[in-house]
C-alpha cells in the first residue's frame, strides 16, 4: 500500500437491498489517515448499509470502496476484514467467546498469529482499553461499558487501518460514556464513528458527515455542522436540550 | 445493567467446583474419556452381580473423596435422574411372572432384577458424569472434545449455548417483566397462547442475535473454523493415570460378568 492512500475511500457507491429497498445512492467519501470522522443522519438514512460495506459484509451495488488502497471484494476479504475493524453496537454481539482473553485472541488467530504473539496482541488490546485485569472472566460478568470496552479490543488487537464504531455511546452510563471518550481519544487510529450522540461526536470527532436517504449531504467540520440550523432541521438531527456548540471554547 | 460479579453462579460455572487436586489437574479429554469408558463398563456388568455394583460406588466414593467434591454437592444434584428411575420403578410392578411377595405386593422379579440394574447404573453414570462437571470448567470441556477430534461444528454449537443461555435468559426475563408490568398473569389454559407468543418473539430475537454475531465473527476474519486456542499437551501420564479408572472398571466388569455365567 503506498503511503499517500487515505485510510478509506468510498466512490459512488449505490446499493439495493434483494427485496428492493434500496439503501444507498451514490455515496463519496474519503477519509485520511489519522482522522476522526462522525458519521451522523437520522435513522434509516442508510448508516448501517454504508458500514457493511466497508469490510464487504454487504456488497453486489455499484461504485467502489478501498482500504488504504486496497479494493474490498472477494479476493481481499481476509486483509480487507483486517484493516478495517467493525465495533458493533450490541457488545454481547460481538463478544460470543468464553472468556474476555478468548474473544480478544478470536481475530488475530484468525489472520494467523499465535503462540507468544498472540498472547502479547491480546494483552496489549486489552491495556489499551483498561480492561487487561478482566482477561479470564466471562463477557457476561462484565458491566455493559466494559462489554463495550472489550468489544473495541476485539478489534484492536487486529491492528486495524481504521476503527469503524457504531453508536459506541448507546446505552452507556454518564461516567463509562466518558472513560470511553477518554479511551478513544487515546488511540493513535484512523476512526468512522457512527452516532446519534451529537455532543460526542463534537467532543470525539473535528470533521462530521451527514448521510440522508443514501448519499452525503454535508462535509465539514463538525462544529460548523451542528450550529447550521438550517442543515440539522433538513436531516432530522436534533441536538440535545440546553447543549450550544457554539458556546465551547474551539 | 448490573455489575455485580456473581462468580460461580451461571450456567456453565455453576457446576464447577474450583478447588485444586489431582483430578482437576487432569486435562478434561482425559476424564471425559476415562468417565464414557467407566460407563460402558458398568452398563456391561450383569445386573445381578451385585458386589461389582458395590465395587463401582466405592471407587466414586474414593473417587470424589479424592477431587474433595462433598456428597452435600453431589446428593442433589443427583435429582436430574429422577424423572429417568420412574421407569425403573415401575417394572417390578408391570413385569411379567414369576412373582415374589415384597411387603405385601405382588412384584415380578425379573422386573425387579431389570428395575435394579437401571436405577444403580443409571445412578452411578449420573454421580460420574457430576463428578466431571465439579472438575472440569465447561470451557475446559468444550477443549477436551475438540482435541478428542470432536466435529467442530458441534464443539461450536455447544460453546455458543454456553455463551448465550444467559444472554437468552436475561431476555426471557425481561419479557417476562414487560408481561406483568401490563398486567399479565399465567392462570391456567387461557395464557398459553400469550406465552407461545412470547416464546416466538424469543426464538426470532435469538435468531436475529444469531445472524448479528455471525456478521461480527466474519468482521473478524471468521472463515468457518474456530481458532485453537489452547496451547495444551496432554502427556502420556495425563492419560495413564486418567484411564486407571476405567481399567480398573473394566476388571471388575469382565470379573462380574466371568461369575453369572
Amino acid at each position: 500500500m503506498a503511503p499517500n492512500d487515505p485510510s478509506l475511500d468510498v466512490s459512488g457507491l449505490a446499493f439495493a437491498y434483494p427485496d428492493g429497498h434500496q439503501a444507498l445512492f451514490g455515496v463519496d467519501l474519503v477519509i485520511q489517515r489519522g482522522e476522526r470522522v462522525a458519521l451522523l443522519g437520522a435513522n434509516g438514512a442508510g448508516k448501517t448499509t454504508l458500514v457493511m460495506h466497508l469490510n464487504g459484509l454487504l456488497s453486489g451495488g455499484v461504485g467502489t470502496v478501498h482500504v488504504a488502497g486496497l479494493l474490498v471484494g472477494k479476493p481481499n476479504l481476509r486483509e480487507i476484514r483486517r484493516r478495517v475493524g467493525v465495533v458493533f453496537q450490541d457488545p454481547d454481539d460481538q463478544l460470543f467467546m468464553p472468556t474476555v482473553r478468548d474473544d480478544v485472541a478470536f481475530g488475530p488467530a484468525n489472520i494467523g498469529l499465535e503462540g507468544d504473539a498472540l498472547t502479547a496482541r491480546v494483552e496489549s488490546a486489552l491495556a489499551m482499553v483498561g480492561m487487561l485485569e478482566f482477561a479470564d472472566r466471562p463477557p457476561h460478568h462484565l458491566s455493559f461499558g466494559q462489554r463495550r470496552r472489550v468489544a473495541v479490543a476485539t478489534v484492536l488487537a487486529m491492528e486495524p487501518e481504521i476503527l469503524v464504531l457504531d453508536e459506541p455511546s448507546s446505552n452507556l452510563d454518564p461516567a463509562s460514556r466518558r472513560e470511553l471518550a477518554d479511551i478513544l481519544r487515546s488511540l493513535d487510529i484512523t476512526m468512522l464513528m457512527v452516532t446519534h450522540d451529537l455532543p460526542y461526536a463534537l467532543e470525539l470527532c473535528p470533521r462530521a458527515v451527514i448521510l440522508s436517504d443514501g448519499v452525503v449531504v454535508a462535509d465539514g467540520s463538525t462544529r460548523e455542522i451542528l450550529t447550521d440550523d438550517a442543515l440539522m432541521r433538513a436531516n432530522r438531527l436534533e441536538l440535545p436540550y440546553g447543549f450550544d456548540p457554539a458556546s465551547l471554547p474551539a | 445493567m448490573p455489575t455485580t460479579h456473581h462468580h460461580g453462579h451461571d450456567v456453565g460455572e455453576r457446576l464447577y467446583v474450583h478447588v485444586h487436586t489431582p483430578v482437576h489437574a487432569l486435562p478434561a479429554e482425559v476424564k471425559t474419556v476415562a468417565m464414557v469408558a467407566f460407563v460402558f463398563a458398568v452398563i456391561a456388568t450383569p445386573n445381578n452381580q451385585f458386589w461389582a455394583f458395590g465395587a463401582y460406588a466405592a471407587i466414586l466414593v474414593a473417587l470424589a473423596a479424592i477431587s474433595r467434591i462433598p456428597a452435600r454437592t453431589i446428593v442433589p444434584r443427583m435429582l436430574v435422574e429422577v424423572p429417568f428411575v420412574l421407569f425403573a420403578i415401575l417394572m417390578p410392578v408391570l413385569g411379567p411372572a414369576p412373582k415374589v411377595e415384597v411387603l405385601g405386593l405382588s412384584l415380578s422379579s425379573a422386573g425387579l432384577l431389570a428395575g435394579w440394574g437401571i436405577l444403580i447404573k443409571g445412578t452411578l453414570g449420573v454421580v460420574c458424569s457430576i463428578l466431571l462437571a465439579a472438575t472440569t470448567p465447561a470451557r475446559d470441556l468444550l477443549l477436551g472434545l475438540e482435541r478428542l477430534r470432536v466435529p467442530q461444528l458441534i464443539v461450536q454449537i455447544a460453546g455458543f449455548m454456553l455463551r448465550y443461555v444467559h444472554v437468552v435468559g436475561d431476555e426471557m426475563h425481561r419479557m417476562s417483566l414487560a408481561r406483568q408490568a401490563r398486567g399479565f398473569q399465567a392462570t391456567g389454559v387461557r395464557s398459553w397462547p400469550v406465552l407461545a407468543q412470547s416464546g416466538g418473539t424469543l426464538f426470532i430475537r435469538s435468531y436475529e442475535r444469531g445472524e448479528r454475531v455471525h456478521l461480527a465473527m466474519l468482521s473478524r476474519g471468521y472463515t468457518g473454523r474456530m481458532p485453537e486456542l489452547s496451547s495444551h499437551v496432554t502427556t502420556g501420564r495425563d492419560w495413564a493415570t486418567g484411564l486407571m479408572l476405567p481399567a480398573v472398571a473394566a476388571a471388575i466388569a469382565i470379573c462380574a460378568w466371568l461369575a453369572s455365567r
